[in-house]
């Protein structure tokens, strides 16, 4: 067991609920950020943990506002070199004037931030109820900058009820434009549970066809820009992938507190129910079960674009994967959708679009 | 005494499906106390939970009331149960064979059916009184009268005298009771003859065998003798011998001639004690069986293919004990590419496949694919030679045929007028030929066709039904076979044959058919990773073409933290789908894409 790992921190507030999102998150009201806030110090010094990325994410973190940020990090045991990521609103610390401490934030030790753009089309925005767009993401990343932090994330969204590739490509060469080191690209996913579910008749959107082209625009006009198409929904400038989120998909351990955040600790997955006064309240994180088995290990690596290789997995689990795994993936590779070398099985960007299937068919064959 | 042969009265019920005839023989028991009033169930006679819900008796059973009849005498009254469809008209008539008289019984709210027709005509053939009697005359839409006229001009039945009663009451029940003494005749019987007993119904016990119910027609027997099967030759010691009380066996010393009872004998299988068959001893074995035996051959097959293939040992252990009751199923194993091991069952008629497959899943717990079900075909090859196929992957090359055959039914359909047109149509359509109307009543029609039974054994009365809002009522008869153009229609996924969907179809029905078919699968076949031509082909030549185009999209892009569990929900999920797949060649299909192509029909 190493005692250096990922700390995620779920926080679980929103100014408003956006109409496809069905993470957990609630408006803050009274002094439940404060007790919040408290309810995660007391948990984190119990850790006796030392981290190496951290990463607080949302809802909307940002919300938090600098001195809770900086106070929780004050008692986080953070290695030289930590990845320290904040997820923000363009609207809040892109505003005209906003009430927030940038210099404090970079003090506080935060380097890395992820801005949801989701789109620069202003009716693209509007549809997914979130207003701030180019304007403000221009602005918030020259805030961020003068204080120091460079590495900038955006959020960007496919599949947005009336997108089109042209849009899509407007939004693209903002966030290349803007000087984004990283940019996750998500397929918009209609939820249960959010207004988007009931009127998702009423929605002009994109059909299979189309979505999946924008898919295949994303990545090949990306990496045209000399990003590299690192994960099925990550690109990033050589160097700058997401050293927390790489972790998950490594299988590594990490730590998640907060209401609704999951943990992978000791060989077992946890989460928090989905609920802040439980957690304020002291509650114990539930169990998933054992985690980390070679299906499991097969499941996330495939998600890179590196794939499984196979001397990573025989340090981890003592045994290759066999001739059957092997056949399958020859299979599949045939119809263009794996690439497989003698040291690695990995999905091409058409298998990253039907990742589900192939990974599923390959973890049969394991 | 009810032991003398003048106080004997053989009978049976017969009447069109609904009509009331498990209700009245309840009444008859409770009426003859014999049965508790605390043990009357609905419908005792109907032993199977799958009779009791359909409402259709399956398997005849005899039952033996004491009735204290008006003259002061006790009479013993056998009443000899039958089934009451037409996959089953060999057991009714081998009932019928055992009895000296029948009660017709008639709905007083609907009149004169196909069936009521079709059953009386049968115990005319067997030389039988019968004795009509009108039912439901509680219902408000009661018409006694006119039912009454309606059997006298259809059947020529004379009515003057017919109970009027309300099984489900009870009222008249007496009068019924007193009929049955009055107008059935006793049996002609000698016991000095050599025994001969016919075989009505075998059913098997796991305790004693199988359980023959006779009715002997001359001479004796009784336990110790050896008994001869005379069709069969088989040769049994006979344990017991009885008669059947409601809801008890009643073992008695011996059986005489004119006694309807049961015989035990630890015979094995109701194979060995086939309907119709008689049975003799031997040691003073009749010269001559009783006329009548035949042994009855399935008319309709079907492949029955475990969901699970780990479940083939269980399937054939449950058809092997279905048919230790029943002679006339039949199975052995087939292979199919697309469903794996399972067997080719032959069946009396479409309601028998149903009531086995139900069976099956019911009592046996098993998930099943059936293919679609075929008639036998009779093939005239090029050699001379005549070959039978009752299973589609069998159909020759069509390049060796000179002509095919396909068995055909005498078709009788009795309607309100009105509908005489839609059932024309539907007839037409299924290429019936038509041979004439006769007209029942001023307002109801006997329509007379010439229908092939690959048309009719599959949807046909079920659409008949639902086109005459569930007025008409069908009866069929095979006659025999006719030449008949027909071809073989195979479907190809991915260039290979499936196997289990190839099915044989007249010539002019084939284009229509196989497109539909091609747009079903095309409906309910997944996306693969490659893409899927769907093919409907006759002999080398593909008549309708579909594709199912390879997968594009099936993927979580989204943002979900360090929730890895939602993600191994997902692949869970994905195998709980795959489990209902059948993997053919390199296609996975779902078995709701057989099912889909199995029941299409005519509203497709």
């Amino acid at each position: 067991m190493t005692d250096c790992r990922a700390l995620y921190i779920h926080v679980p507030f929103c100014r408003g609920k956006c109409r496809y999102c069905d993470f957990y998150s609630l408006t803050p009201h009274g002094d439940v950020v404060k007790r919040y806030v408290s309810a995660l110090i007391r948990r984190l010094e119990k850790t006796g943990m030392t981290f190496d990325t951290v990463y607080f994410g949302g809802g909307t973190p940002s919300l938090l506002g600098v001195e809770n940020i900086s106070e929780i990090l004050k008692n986080v045991d953070i290695l030289p070199g930590c990845e320290i990521t904040l997820e923000a609103n363009p609207s809040q610390i892109g505003s005209e004037e906003p009430d927030f401490d940038f210099d404090l934030l970079s003090k506080s030790g935060v380097n890395r931030v992820s801005i949801g753009l989701q789109s620069a089309v202003d009716s693209e925005r509007k549809m997914l109820g979130r207003s701030a767009g180019k304007e403000q993401v221009t602005k918030a990343i020259e805030r961020l900058r003068n204080a120091g932090i460079d590495n900038i994330s955006l959020d960007v969204m496919t599949g947005i009820p009336g997108q089109t590739p042209e849009t899509l490509k407007s939004t693209l060469d903002f966030c290349v434009q803007s000087g984004a080191k990283h940019i996750s690209v998500y397929m918009l996913k209609i939820e249960k549970n959010t207004p988007f579910f009931k009127m998702q008749n009423q929605l002009n959107l994109p059909d299979e066809d189309t979505v999946c082209d924008m898919y295949l625009q994303t990545s090949g006009f990306l990496t045209g820009a000399g990003f590299e198409h690192y994960e099925i929904s990550n690109f990033s400038l050589p160097g700058f992938e997401s050293r927390h989120n790489l972790k998950y998909w490594h299988c590594e351990e990490y730590l998640g507190l907060g209401p609704a955040a999951h943990s992978f600790a000791d060989g077992k997955r946890f989460h928090y129910e989905r609920d802040v006064e439980a957690f304020i309240g002291g509650c114990e994180p539930v169990c998933d079960g054992v985690g980390g088995d070679a299906g499991e290990y097969v499941m996330l690596a495939l998600r890179l674009k590196e794939g499984l290789e196979f001397t990573r997995f025989f340090e981890k689990f003592g045994f290759m994967p066999g001739d059957a795994f092997l056949k399958k993936a020859k299979e599949i590779e045939k119809y263009g959708f794996c690439v497989v070398s003698p040291d690695a099985v990995a999905l091409t960007v058409k298998g990253f679009l039907i990742s589900n299937t192939v990974i599923y068919e390959l973890i049969q064959a394991l | 005494m009810a032991d003398k042969k003048e106080n004997i009265r053989n009978f049976c019920i017969i009447a069109h499906i609904d009509h009331g005839k498990s209700t009245l023989a309840d009444r008859l028991l409770e009426k003859t106390d014999s049965v508790a009033l605390r043990d009357m169930t609905e419908q005792l006679l109907d032993k199977m939970d799958l009779e009791r819900e359909r409402g259709i008796t399956i398997k005849a059973h005899a039952v033996r009331l004491d009735y204290k009849a008006a003259d002061g005498d006790t009479y013993a009254l056998n009443l000899i149960d039958t089934p009451g469809h037409v996959d089953f008209n060999y057991e009714v008539s081998r009932s019928l064979a055992a009895c000296e008289g029948a009660i017709l019984v008639v709905d007083a709210t609907q009149g004169v059916e196909a069936q009521t027709l079709a059953n009386t005509y049968l115990a005319l053939d067997h030389d039988l009184e019968i004795v009509p009697v009108i039912n439901k005359v509680d219902l408000p839409s009661a018409d006694p009268d006119r039912v009454a006229a309606e059997i006298e001009d259809v059947i020529g039945l004379d009515c003057s005298t017919a109970p009027r009663v309300s099984a489900k009451t009870g009222l008249n029940i007496e009068q019924v009771l007193e009929k049955i003494v009055t107008d059935i005749p006793s049996p002609v019987a000698d016991d000095s003859l050599p025994c001969r007993a016919l075989i009505f119904d075998s059913v098997y016990d796991s305790y004693k065998g199988v359980i023959v119910y006779v009715r002997v027609k001359e001479g004796k027997i009784k336990p110790g003798d050896t008994l001869v099967m005379m069709a069969s030759g088989a040769s049994f010691t006979v344990v017991e011998t009885g008669y059947m009380r409601a809801t008890v066996p009643q073992p008695c010393e011996e059986l005489s001639a004119g006694q309807v009872g049961y015989i035990t004998a630890s015979i094995k299988t109701v194979g060995d004690a086939r309907v119709g068959d008689t049975v003799t001893t031997a040691a003073n074995p009749a010269k001559e069986p009783l006329p009548g035996y035949r042994k009855v051959n399935p008319m309709v097959y079907c492949g029955i293919y475990p969901a699970d293939g780990a479940d083939y040992e269980a399937l054939r252990d449950a058809l092997e004990k279905l048919q230790l009751n029943d002679a006339a199923l039949s199975f052995e194993p087939e292979t199919s590419g697309a469903l794996g091991f399972g067997f080719r069952c032959g069946f009396l008629g479409l309601l028998h496949l149903e009531i086995i497959q139900e069976r099956l899943e019911r009592e046996y717990d098993l998930d099943l694919v059936t293919t679609v079900p075929s008639v036998v075909y009779k093939i005239n090859l090029a050699g001379g030679e005549q070959i039978e196929i009752d299973n589609p992957t069998h159909y020759p090359d069509p390049a060796d045929i000179v002509s095919c055959e396909e068995p055909f039914t005498d078709a009788h359909i009795y309607s309100p007028s009105e509908y005489v047109g839609t059932i024309m149509d539907l007839c037409q359509d299924r290429r019936g030929v038509f041979k004439n109307m006769d007209y029942i009543t001023t307002d109801r029609v006997d329509i007379h066709y010439e229908l092939p039974l690959n048309e009719i054994i599959y949807d046909f009365f079920d659409t008949l039904k639902s086109r005459t809002r569930g007025y008409a009522s069908f009866d069929y008869e095979i006659t025999g076979y006719r030449q008949s153009k027909l071809v073989k229609l195979d479907v190809l996924l991915n260039g290979d044959i499936v196997d289990a969907l190839s099915f044989i179809i007249h010539s002019d029905k084939a284009y229509s058919k196989a497109r539909r078919i091609a747009e079903k699968l095309k409906d309910n076949i997944p996306r693969q990773m490659f893409e899927i031509p769907v093919q409907i082909a006759i002999g080398g030549k593909v008549i309708a073409r579909e594709t199912v185009k390879a997968m594009r999209k099936d993927v979580l892009a989204k943002c979900y933290g360090g929730d890895i569990t939602r993600k191994k929900k997902l692949l869970e999920k994905q195998k709980e789908g795959k489990k209902r797949m059948r993997k053919f060649g390199t296609v996975e299909v779902p078995q709701e894409a057989f099912m889909a192509v199995l029941k299409l029909d005519d509203n497709d």
